[in-house]
């Protein structure tokens, strides 16, 4: 588990190298989860160790946010002013965003089937 | 002995505690748990989301005790601090599932594109058209990606950082309460769209929502994290001077 653990934290250590040399709008942990995708490609095996630590971390993803999102409590003022336009925002485009992209996706892969199965 | 020497002593402890990281630590992880618990306990009903019971009820104890955000952030930090290794992590389920994620190319770059231009553009235009000051139309801008790199976003477009991070992580709990039930609606069957589609919308926390889903609709999310965070850097700097080019 530990030597997961420190591959992730490798990785990341790369990522944000390469985002702070490179100048890129792309945060460091997200490069270096391309740069460990890429790695994983090209060995070819998942080690054992690096699934189970990755699928516990994943599992619990949600707690991870949670003292981002205490920080609410700076904010008594501005949401006390401007809660109605915050939150008809946040909710309304939300739930536009999940439904135009499912429903984008559903078409191409319906319209990809069907011109499979023309062939 | 007088009665007020036990009084003392606890509160002398607890003005000790407070100012402690074990303290928060220990309670963030207890409020989640207890979160958890009670989404188990309802049957897994939307409703008791566990990140969003769990940061309502250790916003009320800091209110309630007085103490400012930056005394609890020092100790919840380690925990915000696995969010790097968590979204490396990603690779993993994006590794076991790149047979399929291969096969449905076309789709997810449009479902990119489209979601991700939707979620910019409509969040800044209701705001705005709501009466919104600037300061927040622009926090909004960014707000279906993951945290820091939507805080980077915000800070570059000269929104509020730190009310960006509040932002997303509404949105995150918006998406994951009401995403699934908005799919099951729209007769969406696949676990891969209805994975993209959390992940685009509301970054993390709809992808842990999708891993509840499957690890397949979870393998999705976490893709969708990375292109929209890439894409949406991209973007938004554009479309602000587009806006404020057309104004």
């Amino acid at each position: 588990m530990i030597a997961a653990l420190m591959v992730l934290l490798v990785f990341q250590l790369l990522g944000e190298t390469l985002a702070q040399v490179s100048h890129l709008p792309v945060p460091g942990p997200v490069i270096g989860m391309v740069l460990l995708f890429l790695a994983l490609q090209w060995r070819g095996v998942l080690p054992k160790s690096l699934q189970a630590t990755a699928q516990t971390l994943l599992s619990h993803l949600s707690l991870l946010f949670v003292p981002a999102g205490v920080g609410i409590i700076q904010y008594g003022s501005l949401l006390a002013a401007e809660w109605l336009a915050l939150t008809v925002a946040i909710i309304v485009s939300t739930l536009l965003t999940i439904a135009i992209t499912a429903l984008v996706m559903r078409a191409l892969i319906h319209r990809h089937v069907a011109d499979r199965t023309d062939d | 002995m007088s009665q007020t020497e036990p009084m003392t002593e606890l509160i002398e402890t607890w003005v000790y505690l407070a100012t402690s990281p074990l303290l928060w630590l220990t309670i963030t992880l207890l409020v989640y748990l207890a979160g958890q618990w009670l989404f188990q306990r309802s049957g897994g009903r939307a409703l008791f989301n566990p990140v969003a019971l769990a940061i309502a009820l250790l916003a009320l104890v800091l209110l309630v005790t007085r103490t400012p955000y930056t005394t609890y952030f020092s100790g919840a930090q380690f925990i915000h601090f696995l969010l790097g290794p968590a979204t490396v992590a990603l690779a993993v389920p994006l590794y076991l599932h790149w047979q399929q994620v291969r096969r449905l190319f076309l789709p997810l770059v449009f479902g990119l594109v489209t979601g991700s231009l939707t979620a910019i553009l409509s969040a800044m235009g209701i705001a705005w058209w709501l009466g919104g000051s600037l300061p927040t139309v622009l926090s909004l801008a960014p707000k279906s990606v993951t945290t820091p790199v939507a805080m980077g976003i915000a800070e570059k477009i000269g929104g509020l950082p730190s009310l960006t991070a509040v932002i997303v992580i509404l949105t995150g709990v918006i998406g994951a309460v009401a995403g699934p039930a908005l799919l099951e609606a729209l007769r969406i069957r696949d676990d891969a769209v209805k994975g993209f589609a959390l992940g685009i919308g509301a970054h993390g926390i709809g992808t842990a929502r999708a891993f509840q889903i499957s690890g397949l609709a979870g393998a999705f999310a976490g893709l969708a994290i990375g292109l929209n965070a890439l894409l949406t850097a991209l973007l938004v700097p554009s479309i602000i001077r587009l806006v404020r080019w057309l104004s």
